[in-house]
Parts: C-alpha cells; sequence; structure tokens
C-alpha cells in the first residue's frame, strides 16, 4: 500500500463565543471577527497526522466559508498537513448544514476519491454537530461519529474505539469511512515558527461553485432546508431572595426552608 | 441566487447590524448600510435591524407534496431492552404539538426483545407505536437504523419527526436528514407550532448558549429536530389512552451494514448526574481537589437522590471527572434543588442548569451572575458557610 489518502475538513470560527445581546438594541456584541481554526478541527488534523505518520499517505484540509478560511487551512497546513483547498464563493453563504454537506461532497468528488474523512466532533460556532454524518450520507460512505481512537489500519480495514452517552464500542470496517473525532484523548500538536512561516507561503486553491460540478440550486441559502427567523439572548430567571447574617445563621435558615419544601426527609 | 439588500428608504443608517455581524461584512456609506461580497447570509443583521430594512430572498423552492405529511414521528430509542428516558420527554412535547395541531403522534422503535417495552409507549399518547424488533437491532448502528427510519418516513409522512439530542439521535438524525433532503435543527431548547403557518418554531442555543436562535423548515418534509434531554417535560401515563401497535419484519435486503461492533464495553460510573433529583456542585470558589470531599459530605445529608456536579473550571483544573460536568459543553441537568458552590456562574454554566427547580447559590462576590439565576442566595465564604449547612441538615434530619 502506498499509503493513506487523507481528507480533513476544517472551518474557521470566531475565537471567543462570549457573543452577548444588548437587549435594549438587540444587537449582538461580539469581540472577535472570525479568526481561528475551529477548536474541534484541530483535534480531527491531530488524529489525521497522528494515522499519516503510522501509515503514510497525504492529507488535504478542506474548508468552506468566506475567504478567512484559508487562515484555517494554513494552521492545518502548519501542524502538518500536506495541501488545502478552500471552497469560497459568494453562492455558498448562509449554508445551512444540509447544504455544507453537499457542497463538500461535492469538491470531494472532484478532487477524491479518500479513504478516510476526518471531522470535528462539532464546531464552536453553529454547534450542530451535524456535518460529519450528513456529508457521509451525501458520499454514502459509512460512519463512525465520537471515535476516541484509532486503533488500526490494516489491509484496508479500519478498527476505532467510538464513546457514546454510557458506553464505548471498538468497531471495525472497511474503508472509505469517515469519522468525527473526539477531544480530549489526544492532544493538538502547536506548530513550530518555521513551519507557520512555511504554511503562510502555501498556494492554496480556491474552488468556487463553477468548479464544483454541483446543481447550484443545492448551493448556499438557496440549498438550505432551514431558515433563521430570530435570533435573541437568552431570557434570565426573576431575581431570588437573599439571605443575611453569619455563616451559622445562613446556614439555619437555609436548611429550615429545605426541610420546609421535603427536601430533607 | 439568494441575495441580501438594503431597503434604502429605511434605513436610517444606525449601525447595528454592523455591530451584529461576525464577518465583518458591513459598513456605512453616506449614512446607509452597505453589505460586501464575505457576507455569509447569517441573517443576523436582518434579525436585529430596528426597521426591518435588511431583506434576504431566497429562491424559494417548496417541495411539492408538502400537504401529503401529517401528523408527528418521534424516535423511541432503545438502550438493550429498555426505552430512553429521553423519549418520554419527547412524548410529552408532542403530544402539545399534536394536539395544537389536531394530528396524530407516531413512535418508532427499533431493538432487540423490545416488543412490550414499546407496546407500553401506548399507554402515554402515542397514537401508533411502530417497531422493528430483531437481532441485527440490539446494538445501535447507523446505517441500518438510517435506512429503516427513512423507509418508515417514506411511509408514513410525517410532518415533524424528533429524536432525542443523545448520542445516538445527534449521530443518526443528520444521516437521516440527508437521505431524506429536508432540514434538521440541533439541540433544541423549546418547540411550538407558529399559529398563522402551522410550521414548527425551533428553538437553540449557539455560540455556546450566549444567544438563541429560533430556525423553521419551511420548504421540505419532514421538520426534523433533535431535542435537547431533561428540558422536556415528561409524559404522564394516560390510563384510558389505547394506541395502535404495528410490529415489522427486518428484512436484511436493501439494509446496510457497513459497521461491524467487535465489542461493548459499558462505562458503570455516572448518568447518576442526569437523573440526579439533587446536585451539589462546585467551581473555582473550591480552590482544590479536596473541596469536591466537602461537596460530596453535603450531598450526602441529602441521600442517595443527590450527585455532585461541577463547573467547567473545576474539571478543566483537575478537581473532578469531566462525567460530572454540568454546562454547556458538559451535561445539562435539571434536578429538582441545585446548589452552585463557589461558582460564578458563566453563560455556559448556566446553560446546562439554569431549569433546575430550585437553585441555592453560595458565592463571596455579591456581584457573581450566579445570583442572578438563584431563587435564594448566600453570600460568603463556601469554606464557612458549607460546614456549618452540613451541621445543620444532619440536625434537621
Amino acid at each position: 500500500m502506498e499509503g493513506l489518502k487523507i481528507l480533513v475538513c476544517v472551518k474557521q470560527v470566531p475565537a471567543t463565543t462570549d457573543i452577548m445581546i444588548d437587549n435594549e438594541k438587540g444587537t449582538l456584541i461580539r469581540d472577535g471577527v472570525l479568526s481561528e481554526m475551529n477548536p474541534f478541527d484541530k483535534y480531527a488534523v491531530e488524529a489525521a497526522l497522528q494515522l499519516k505518520e503510522k501509515c503514510g499517505g497525504g492529507i488535504t484540509a478542506m474548508s468552506m466559508g468566506p475567504p478567512q478560511v484559508e487562515e484555517a487551512l494554513r494552521e492545518a497546513i502548519a501542524m502538518g498537513c500536506d495541501q488545502g483547498v478552500s471552497l469560497t464563493d459568494t453562492k455558498f453563504a448562509g449554508s445551512d448544514t444540509l447544504a455544507t454537506s453537499y457542497t463538500l461532497a461535492c469538491a470531494i468528488r472532484k478532487n477524491g476519491p479518500f479513504d478516510i474523512i476526518f471531522c470535528g466532533l462539532k464546531t464552536t460556532d453553529g454547534d450542530t454537530g451535524q456535518v460529519g454524518p450528513s456529508l457521509a450520507e451525501e458520499l454514502n460512505v459509512p460512519h463512525v461519529s465520537y471515535v476516541s481512537k484509532v486503533i488500526s489500519v490494516e489491509n484496508d480495514v479500519i478498527c476505532l474505539e467510538r464513546c457514546m452517552d454510557d458506553y464505548r464500542e471498538i468497531v471495525e470496517l472497511s474503508l472509505p469511512i469517515l469519522i468525527t473525532v473526539l477531544k480530549g484523548t489526544i492532544e493538538p500538536r502547536y506548530p513550530s515558527f518555521k513551519k507557520r512561516r512555511m504554511a503562510k507561503e502555501a498556494v492554496i486553491p480556491k474552488w468556487t461553485a463553477e468548479d464544483l460540478n454541483g446543481s447550484e440550486e443545492r448551493f448556499g441559502l438557496d440549498g438550505s432546508k432551514t431558515r433563521v427567523i430570530k435570533v435573541f439572548h437568552p431570557r434570565s430567571r426573576d431575581k431570588g431572595e437573599f439571605l443575611e447574617g453569619n455563616p451559622k445563621e445562613l446556614s439555619a435558615n437555609l436548611a429550615s426552608k429545605l426541610k420546609k419544601m421535603n427536601f430533607i426527609k | 441566487m439568494a441575495t441580501i439588500i438594503i431597503h434604502k428608504d429605511r434605513c436610517t443608517g444606525c449601525g447595528y447590524c454592523i455591530e451584529s455581524c461576525v464577518y465583518n461584512s458591513i459598513s456605512i456609506e453616506s449614512g446607509l448600510a452597505v453589505i460586501d461580497d464575505s457576507c455569509q447570509m447569517c441573517g443576523v443583521c436582518s434579525s436585529v435591524c430596528p426597521v426591518d430594512a435588511i431583506e434576504i430572498t431566497t429562491e424559494e423552492k417548496k417541495d411539492t407534496n408538502l400537504s401529503e405529511y401529517k401528523g408527528i414521528l418521534i424516535f423511541g430509542e432503545a438502550k438493550g431492552s429498555n426505552i430512553c428516558p429521553v423519549v418520554y420527554e419527547l412524548i410529552g412535547k408532542s403530544r402539545e404539538l399534536a394536539a395544537e395541531l389536531g394530528e396524530k403522534l407516531f413512535c418508532v422503535v427499533l431493538g432487540h426483545n423490545i416488543n412490550e417495552q414499546a407496546r407500553a409507549l401506548t399507554g402515554y399518547g402515542v397514537d401508533e407505536v411502530y417497531v422493528y424488533d430483531d437481532p441485527n437491532l440490539s446494538v445501535f448502528k447507523d446505517d441500518i437504523y438510517t435506512d429503516l427510519i427513512v423507509d418508515i418516513v417514506d411511509n408514513i409522512k410525517p410532518s415533524i419527526f424528533l429524536l432525542g439530542a443523545t448520542s445516538v439521535g445527534r449521530s443518526l438524525g443528520p444521516r437521516i436528514a440527508s437521505k431524506l433532503q429536508t432540514g434538521l435543527t440541533a439541540d433544541c431548547t423549546a418547540l411550538s407550532i407558529d399559529p398563522d403557518t402551522r410550521l414548527l418554531l425551533q428553538t437553540r442555543p449557539a455560540y455556546g448558549g450566549n444567544i438563541m436562535a429560533t430556525i423553521i423548515c419551511p420548504n421540505s418534509r419532514p421538520q426534523m429536530a433533535t431535542v435537547r434531554y431533561k428540558i422536556m417535560k415528561r409524559a404522564e401515563a394516560v390510563p384510558v389512552y389505547k394506541g395502535g401497535f404495528t410490529s415489522l419484519e427486518y428484512v436484511a435486503d436493501s439494509i446496510r451494514d457497513r459497521v461491524k461492533v467487535r465489542e461493548i464495553l459499558e462505562e458503570e460510573e455516572e448518568e447518576s448526574l442526569i437523573e440526579a433529583n439533587i446536585i451539589v456542585s462546585g467551581g473555582n470558589g473550591l480552590q482544590n481537589r479536596e473541596g469536591f470531599s466537602l461537596l460530596e459530605k453535603l450531598a450526602d445529608c441529602f441521600g442517595a437522590e443527590a450527585a455532585v456536579g461541577a463547573s467547567r473550571v473545576a474539571v478543566d483544573k483537575g478537581w473532578i471527572d469531566y462525567s460530572h460536568q454540568v454546562g454547556f459543553s458538559g451535561k445539562t441537568v435539571r434536578p429538582r434543588l441545585y446548589i452552585a458552590c463557589g461558582i460564578s456562574g458563566s453563560v455556559q454554566h448556566l446553560a446546562g442548569m439554569s431549569r433546575s427547580d430550585f437553585v441555592v447559590a453560595i458565592n463571596k462576590d455579591p456581584a457573581a451572575p450566579i445570583f442572578k439565576v438563584c431563587d435564594i442566595g448566600l453570600i460568603g465564604d463556601l469554606y464557612d458557610v458549607v460546614p456549618e449547612l452540613i451541621k445543620e441538615l444532619e440536625k434537621a434530619r
């Protein structure tokens, strides 16, 4: 085997999720504009790099979004990916997870096939975790989500550990596949200054809708089945009461209230 | 192609839209908002514009047969031969929605040795339960489950299809939605019916719970959503209710089955946290790992119903295992009583616990945001208050 053909999907997200709405004005107050690679994707990149180091092959990083996604791709290259492809076109704007998966699938068909596609568990901005499984269905390849460990790859058969809510399982399947990588079991590497500088020089092809051979009505907002109709700040509860006194009085007061409410039997 | 337009006659140049744009795509030129090519059409600006000057137009293509789709289908997720608790919450909410629509409630259950449990769901107000009971379905597999459920959807044509936002539902939902080419909203915390359009209004948190978005699926069916566990009220049994029960035969032909499950390793710990009626939770104010032994003692005062939770800071610092984490990136809990000790109450933490029935907060900082969501607040050092509280509770028992 001459090595695996690996793809990693990454996204550029706002560096902070501390976005608040000014309730009086109804406006969003945001600190960061798109400025870092989705933290969950770094684990996907790391898992891909470790697999490449073990089995050989090449890794392509792919990202769909505004021109800033190039930054996420450069970060992926600095970490060790061999090349990047950006999917940037105003026609892709407004994509929900279904349209995003379709667009990525078109690009993968053009550039592929790949043996393994890595995705992060979810993104910190949209936070749906839907693109991975959805993309697998678009490509008609099996997927394994919440992967905590790639155990082995031998003769086109991959063995993985998967972490569900209350159990883990060891699964085995034939390539090609798509996996979403759990955060926490591996640590993403931090690229050296030198590698970062090299990544800055990398030429990143930019594909538009025209390059993808897809049906245009399935791209972007037109291809999205969901519509956001309202954005608002979560409402806070009514204010409670404050108890007064020294720690002993506070505790006695609270204990008797909890007793009255039948929390202590 | 979808376009975004500024109605120049309405735009006042107030600039609220500029602040709302995560992509930096808006500027004000000659007193009017201008949107450049980097726009991702997320629609947030349009939603915040006080004068409705920003409009996004799309080439709306409705599927032709929308009116054929009626009723609500829920995924009756099972583990082993037990129905998962989230299913009863889905039933609780769906019964309300079905009543509002004047339509039926269906449930599909896949598993092995599950017939009896599945049949019992009819006693909770489900009009028809569809069951595949087969040894091949004893463990969850994305491929098989997708194909069987898509088949059910094609047959009964529900207008709405809901799944629990469990690890199973989150993995399965997108796959089904893609195969059906319909919209799916993740992790909903509120669902209702728009009285005018009869569309499902799906509300969910985004940006780590900092903002909420309401989402619709106007042009395709079913309208799909995964629903967060411990948010909706559990259905009560309806003594006189008698729904139907259909047992379906599993035929392996034309069903994709590409993943082999070699081994299942049960996790013994946890889950107790989500189910606990009383949670004593600790955060940065504990200052060290030993603080959690104190909280365990406090939890013990409430008996076996109580569990210990933690904020992300406490978990990140390694004082307690991740399985105890409450919050956006941890677990959503809805206990009868939540006692927050030394937790300041970040938005992320509040997202996981603010639906608790009764919240007690103990913190030295009177300005801590946790006090905004608590029912009773105690301002003081937890190391002074908690030991006293343990004594008082022991006395009160």
